[in-house]
């Protein structure tokens, strides 16, 4: 039996040792909030039998900036751009989430082309993640540098035409209630197409760099394994759960915007465990390739903005809405219930690397703790979005 | 074979590094205060006020202190005191200007809110970044003497969007004229003339183009044209 209880934290003691009567004393260590492993201001209370995590408490809120408040007390358009610094590496599909729910809430129609740009920079923002992902994944495993460094140079290429089509490399505030802010030139969508058409040559040179490698797989195979059943009941969504075999893409189940129209396919693991998140970014980062080019292939001529969407003075009559998208990290979703005022009445994000977060003690238990660093880093979260 | 990953892996490490020698697409980072890469058009992050001339920015500021910003910015870090006088714009219109314009971009989060909602077009989004300064507070309020620029650096840093500004207040400038000049017409018309026919061609009243995707404005001048005071000439800027 344990003495005390492990899990309460002595004020300003970093470690402190539990008498346990069976098992040799337990040791109590704080990992974080300052600490390059956890993505952030993020703690990991743990608790160790030797080397191995017994227990692991989660400790967030460090980044905590009442986001939620905040959208219930500025206008519907004044909280596109704090929906930016939510998962601040995908601006873009944050924006598309929180524009899908006013437009749900307003009844606000979208010209096509916009549906086209919106998925195009969806898909886009797809990519910049899940290379981000694998880079610090890597970073996690002890790879310092290389694969981080191959991942930025190619994430740095997306965040050149995001610059120069929004303004801003990451905090976009792009998309508006029935449209995009910008049209974007033809320069910049042959830019866009040659990255795109670029993109299956430098996974193939990351795959060649890692997906074989002896260290990686030993490192991550078996290592946090989540069953379909637990990811289902925690409401897991996203590479994680698709990772455990669960065929759930809210782009298949929802089709919204124009993603029937596109042909791809959605990839499963068997394992569920930290490579199959892995390998699950790499094969949907392919089938993004392919949306991507035909989109940009497809794109049509028109309007990005509906003639009749309204930029100030927008009060949506009293109601509710939910919109969703599937993000890069999951089911990225804003609750929204207006009253018929310019502030939404309720304002509520339904975050997915928040959501994916809560099972990180079933994931570490039993494993090592350099194997709780890279389920950590498996799991893809921003903590911009999990505190919000 | 163990260790074929490895080695796979290895190769491409060294073909990156030979390649980073001669290959531009691989040699990406610059060195950057003494190399600097050319932003894009669009970039953006801290706001600026248009003036029309730069010899008399403070006279010339395209803002009437409307105040549409600084209720829109989300983050609330604009301050406008409305002027007591009045002053011509360049259309010769009377207008308020704003006796004091401040931003505060230490809270500014160059979201181009107030760019969107100004239908004024006098805010517009600078692409000045090396503002770095050892004191938190008082260097990075800036007044309205520090906001002023004028429309030619606007041509400078967004020369697409400026020329398309352009286009569109000349036009709305010509139209408001016009207008103008047949209100005098008639009115002078009127009193020699009392059982005359229509005075005047009316005004084309529809040749004011709008901002395209963007509601009319209660507080735009467009709304109002008709109530310049066309007679008097415009004294001249203070």
């Amino acid at each position: 039996m344990i003495a005390s209880d492990p899990l309460s934290p002595l004020p300003g003691a970093h470690v402190h040792a539990v008498h346990d009567e069976f098992h040799g004393d337990l040791l109590e260590v704080s990992m974080g909030p300052h600490h390059p492993s956890t993505h952030g201001v993020f703690r990991m209370m743990v608790t160790l039998d030797g080397e191995t995590v017994v227990k692991l408490k989660p400790v967030f809120g460090y980044l905590h900036r009442n986001h939620e408040k905040l959208g219930e007390n500025t206008t519907y358009l004044g909280s596109m751009p704090y929906t930016d610094r939510l998962d601040y590496l995908c601006s873009m599909t944050n924006n598309w989430a929180y524009a899908l729910a006013v437009e749900k809430l307003a009844g606000q129609a979208v010209p096509e082309r916009a549906e086209y740009v919106r998925v195009i920079l969806a898909e886009l923002t797809r990519l910049l993640n899940h290379t981000c992902l694998a880079g610090f994944l890597l970073q996690d495993c002890g790879a310092s540098g290389t694969p981080l460094m191959y991942a930025f140079r190619e994430r740095e290429k997306i965040l050149d035409l995001f610059e120069s089509l929004s303004g801003s490399r990451m905090m976009c505030n792009y998309q508006r209630f029935g449209g995009c802010r910008v049209d974007p030139p033809p320069a910049w969508l042959e830019a866009a197409s040659r990255l795109v058409d670029g993109y299956n040559a430098f996974l193939d040179e990351y795959e060649a760099l890692l997906t074989g490698n002896e260290i990686l797989m030993a490192r991550t195979q078996g290592v946090g394994r989540l069953s379909a059943a637990l990811a289902v009941s925690a409401g897991i969504t996203g590479p994680m759960l698709r990772a455990a075999g669960v065929a759930y893409d809210i782009r298949k189940v929802d089709a919204y915007g124009i993603y029937p129209r596109f042909d791809f396919r959605v990839p499963l693991g068997d394992h569920g465990d930290t490579y199959d998140r892995y390998m699950i970014r790499v094969l949907e980062m392919r089938e993004s390739i392919k949306i991507l080019q035909r989109a940009l292939h497809e794109l049509p001529a028109g309007p990005i903005m509906d003639p009749k969407a309204k930029l100030r003075g927008f009060r949506p009559k009293p109601g509710e809405a939910y919109g969703r998208i599937e993000g890069p990290k999951g089911e990225i979703g804003f609750y929204l219930i207006s009253d018929g005022g310019p502030n939404p009445y309720r304002y509520r994000v339904r975050a997915p690397s928040f959501v994916n977060l809560t099972i990180l003690e079933d994931l570490c238990r039993g494993h090592t703790v350099a194997d709780a660093v890279i389920i950590l880093g498996s799991i893809d979260i921003v903590l911009g979005e999990v505190d919000r | 074979m163990l260790g074929s990953g490895l080695i796979k892996g290895l190769a491409v490490t060294a073909k990156n590094l030979a390649g980073s020698f001669h290959d531009p697409a691989r040699f990406v980072t610059t060195e950057y205060p003494e190399v600097k890469t050319k932003l894009p058009e669009n970039y953006r992050n801290f706001p600026f006020l248009v003036s029309e001339n730069a010899d008399d920015p403070m006279g010339t500021l395209r803002c009437v202190a409307c105040q549409i910003c600084e209720k829109e910015c989300p983050p609330q870090c604009i301050y406008i005191e409305k002027s007591k006088d009045k002053k011509p714009d360049a259309a010769g219109k009377m207008q308020l200007y704003p006796a004091v314009f401040d931003i505060d971009i230490s809270v500014c989060m160059s979201c181009q809110i107030c760019v969107e909602v100004c239908p004024f077009d006098a805010i517009k989004m600078d692409q000045v970044f090396e503002i770095a300064t050892p004191d938190r507070f008082q260097p990075l309020l800036l007044d309205r003497n520090q906001l002023a620029k004028p429309n030619s650096y606007f041509h400078e840093v967004h020369p697409t969007e400026a020329a398309e500004v352009d286009a569109r207040l000349t036009a709305e400038r010509k139209a408001a004229e016009e207008k103008a000049k047949a209100a005098a017409a008639a009115k002078a018309a009127a009193p020699a003339k009392p059982a005359g026919a229509a005075p005047a061609p009316a005004a084309p009243p529809s040749t004011t183009p709008t901002k395209p995707a963007q509601a009319p404005d209660p507080g735009s001048r467009r709304g109002d044209e008709g109530s310049a005071e066309p007679s008097k000439p415009p004294p001249p800027a203070a």
